[in-house]
């Protein structure tokens, strides 16, 4: 589902002095449906570039990064809108909304945007944000006035509001307590069984020996000091 | 899929010096693309190139009609041009008031459009105003008064509402959130983004504000000099920018 082929990719500072600050080489990766492959490396190691390489955030300087059919090393930003819609989500670390939105229809977005009904979509979301401990009263409210740990949480009912083929997990369970912690591990459990590939980072190491299956150093990757 | 717009190789001189040259682009249904670059760039003179109201020097400007597919609109008959600017295409000035009539009430003011495209029974001209004073989170009480008498928020609001009420395809903005307070354009921008998901809208925004096109646009295009200068998905050219100008536009936003 998700296979990265001989990614590397670099920074050039143009207003400082063009350098160039190589980050990645030879980033090698294979993720089968329904597999859960944990990204460990020291802080700094590249473990959220690879991610945002994947998510077509970053662009790559070179190799393949193949999520289903598409590339998207390559790919047209249209091709990777619709890769975002359908096919890749992403549970970022930060919270981006747009302010007034209620919590409610922040987690149902990724669904009205594949075309659910808005009750069936908000439906779910109700469900996710219940599951997750966010009181019914902070669901008409934008939750960019929330506390960290409850914009995290709706962060996460988003990312698991539309069944990706494909998701990116950076951080899920930090700064969670165990129930809410539980919770979410039972989600990234629920989205393997239904064959989703899943790459994910997780500091916290009970919770990345509960769900990944293997793992990938990502210091492999890191350019050998040639700077 | 065909491309709502196919822009080919628009060039605005004037004079000697470069309005905008160079660009090309494709712009597909429900796609928002926001154009951003510093005051002089361009990106004013590139959005009245593409709405008809400057009349490029070189290049296509294709859209894909109704009734007859692709058409080019340089080169279309003024009237057939006119239409579209009443049908399919809207416009959303940066001062309100450039964009209505506002010696006419707020009600007229949406109805006018309508009567613009051939509704003439008075009482669904009127009900169709106040629906869609109320999308835009105006009071109905409001439908008589006049645009003067409006806040510059609730001005903008109702010029969003008059362009949007004939259902068009593609909405130009030139700076639609400029001059607002901050929770105003908070609002406003939501307003759009239901507006566009809810209506299958393309758009095309102006602005030199990255924070607005980080929410509302799917692709950017930055220009410098009349010449873009990067392109791409909205994230990826604000969070990796290629080109030196990029950089430190993206570097020189001030954090709150």
């Amino acid at each position: 589902m998700i296979e990265l082929q001989n990614v590397s990719k670099s920074f050039t500072l143009h207003n400082q002095g063009s350098a160039v600050i190589p980050v990645m080489e030879g980033a090698t990766l294979s993720v089968k449906p329904g597999e859960c492959v944990g990204l460990i490396g020291a802080s700094g190691a590249g473990k959220s570039t690879l991610m945002r390489l994947i998510y077509g955030n970053y662009l790559a300087a070179s190799g393949s990064i193949m999520v289903g059919d598409t590339d998207v090393a390559q790919a047209e930003p249209r091709e990777i809108l619709a890769l975002r819609r359908e096919t890749l989500g992403y549970v970022s670390q930060f919270l981006r909304v747009v302010p007034r939105v209620p919590a409610l229809d922040v987690v149902a977005e990724p669904l009205l945007s594949v075309g659910t009904p808005i009750e069936e979509a908000r439906e779910k979301a109700a469900v996710l944000l219940e599951g997750l401990n966010i009181p019914e009263r902070l669901w008409s409210l934008s939750p960019t006035t929330f506390s960290g740990g409850e914009q995290q949480r709706v962060n996460i009912a988003r990312g698991f509001a539309y069944d990706y083929p494909a998701l990116l997990l950076d951080e899920p369970t930090a700064s969670l307590d165990a129930q809410n912690r539980a919770t979410v591990l039972g989600l990234i459990e629920g989205a393997k069984a239904r064959g989703a590939a899943i790459v994910g980072i997780f500091h916290d190491e009970a919770a990345r020996e509960q769900v990944c299956d293997r793992f990938v150093d990502v210091s492999a990757f890191t350019p050998r000091a040639a700077a | 899929m065909t491309p709502l717009l196919q822009v080919k190789d628009v060039a605005k001189m004037y004079g000697a010096r470069i309005g905008c040259t160079d660009v090309s682009f494709d712009l597909y249904p429900g796609e928002v693309m926001g154009i951003v670059g510093e005051s002089g760039s361009g990106k004013s003179t590139l959005l009245n190139c593409l709405a008809g109201h400057l009349a490029p020097d070189r290049g296509e400007v294709v859209f894909d009609t109704r009734a007859e597919g692709p058409v080019d609109t340089v080169t279309m008959s003024e009237p057939a041009r006119r239409m579209l600017g009443r049908t399919d295409w809207a416009f959303v000035h940066q001062h309100a008031r450039d964009g209505l009539r506002m010696s006419v009430s707020a009600g007229g003011n949406i109805g006018e459009r309508l009567m613009a495209v051939g509704d003439r029974h008075y009482g669904d001209i009127r009900a169709r105003a106040a629906d869609w004073l109320g999308r835009v989170e105006i009071s109905d009480a409001r439908i008589d008064d006049r645009p003067s008498a409006f806040s510059g928020g609730m001005q903008q609001r109702l010029q969003i509402a008059r362009n949007l009420v004939t259902g068009p395809r593609l909405v130009f903005m030139d700076e639609p959130t400029g001059g607002l307070d901050v929770s105003v354009q908070a609002r406003l921008l939501d307003l759009v983004r239901g507006l566009v998901r809810e209506m299958g809208l393309s758009a095309i925004i102006v602005t030199h504000d990255l924070a607005v096109v980080r929410l509302l646009a799917d692709r950017l295009m930055v220009m410098k000099d009349g010449h873009v200068v990067e392109t791409g998905l909205t994230d990826q050219v604000l969070d990796d920018p290629q080109h030196g100008y990029t950089q430190l536009l993206v570097s020189s936003v001030l954090q709150v």
